[in-house]
């Protein structure tokens, strides 16, 4: 979903990156909180690992593809901030060295796919945990429901942006169909890949998953808890 | 699985697929760029946007023929330039200190006990 330059116009690009440096810096600091000596190095991990799945698109069909966002993905592993932080790096890289994704779209591409990707994904991820079972296999599942919603969330956010700034005179509700609707399908992929993910983490090291807290914990506390009552 | 072990492994894994499975990629459009031509705006992207000339522009590496090797190099510089500078960052923000005795670490039992305290595992 990464903006080129062009597509946008130069107040709306002013515009969301004004938006992006504020997100990033109430990021900055609430990040702290979800980092320490063993969470650092894996938030370093899972950008590098966003950054290596976005490279892997997957036809969704009529010779149109989808990759990794990877927002809910980085917050449910590291947390909502740090996830943030993780895909705005990721962004980062890309357009300064891969040329992907326009450079005075960066604000833009941060916007819709760090702020609009992490935290959507992440509030529908809680969400979904409350009506879910307490039980860890719930995690990648919930994980999955805050993937799918979160894609095409950022694509109808793009659409308003379009609406607001493109520099192309089209009818707005026209790409929204089509960006709702390609995008649902590929949401659909980023559930696959999240869920996945998710549940290899969680089977090899419960403790590094930070939307598990609480879950992963609950059980054995509770035995040992009991055994020595 | 140790601290150390977990982040190679996750780190072996993301090296293979930005180095070697990304060949394999489909290289249809994405869906913005799908939408976009589909309902006539992929014109207003810039012809010459702002560049910084960089040698591995769309994931290719400048001066490489083989496709293969170009975009497997593009690859993995891109993950080591995330995992630096995103490693960097969140290694400088992070708090200080041993990362048991807090929050609600009560039952932060097994594998956390199990890894020694002092996880400078990936200083090196």
């Amino acid at each position: 979903m990464h903006v080129p330059d062009g597509f946008l116009d130069a107040p709306t690009s002013v515009a969301t990156g004004v938006v992006a440096a504020v997100g990033v810096g109430v990021a900055l600091r609430k990040a702290r909180a979800e980092l320490d000596d063993r969470t650092a190095p894996m938030a370093g991990l899972v950008a590098a690992f966003v950054f290596a799945g976005q490279m892997i698109n997957f036809p969704v069909g009529a010779g149109t593809s989808g990759h990794l966002l990877g927002g809910a993905l980085a917050a449910v592993l590291v947390g909502p901030w740090t996830a943030v932080l993780c895909i705005s790096v990721v962004l980062m890289v890309q357009a300064l060295f891969m040329a992907d994704g326009g450079l005075t779209a960066l604000g833009t591409n941060i916007s819709l796919m760090a702020l609009t990707g992490a935290l959507v994904g992440y509030l529908v991820f809680r969400a979904a945990l409350l009506v879910l079972p307490r039980r860890l296999t719930s995690v990648p599942v919930a994980a999955a429901v805050g993937a799918v919603v979160s894609v095409p969330t950022a694509a109808a956010l793009f659409t308003v942006l379009f609406a607001i700034g493109g520099t192309a005179d089209v009818a707005t509700g026209k790409v929204l169909t089509a960006m709702v609707g390609w995008h649902l399908v590929i949401g659909v992929g980023e559930a696959v890949v999240t869920a996945l993910v998710v549940g290899a983490v969680l089977a090899s090291r419960p403790d590094l998953v930070r939307g598990a807290r609480g879950l992963a914990t609950a059980r054995p506390a509770l035995v040992t808890t009991e055994a020595a009552a | 699985m140790k601290n150390r072990r977990f982040l190679l492994a996750g780190l072996v894994v993301t090296l293979l697929i930005a180095g070697v499975a990304s060949f394999y990629a489909s290289s249809h459009p994405d869906g913005l760029e799908y939408v976009a031509e589909k309902t006539g705006f992929l014109d207003s992207a810039d012809d010459d946007p702002v560049s910084t000339d960089s040698p591995f522009a769309d994931y290719g590496t400048k001066g490489v023929d083989n496709e293969r090797l170009s975009g497997g190099i593009a690859g993995v510089v891109g993950v080591g330039l995330t995992l630096l500078i995103g490693g960097g960052l969140f290694w400088a923000l992070r708090r200080r200190g041993p990362a048991e005795d807090r929050d609600d670490a009560a039952g932060d039992v097994a594998p956390a006990a199990s890894s020694p305290p002092p996880v400078s595992a990936d200083a090196d």
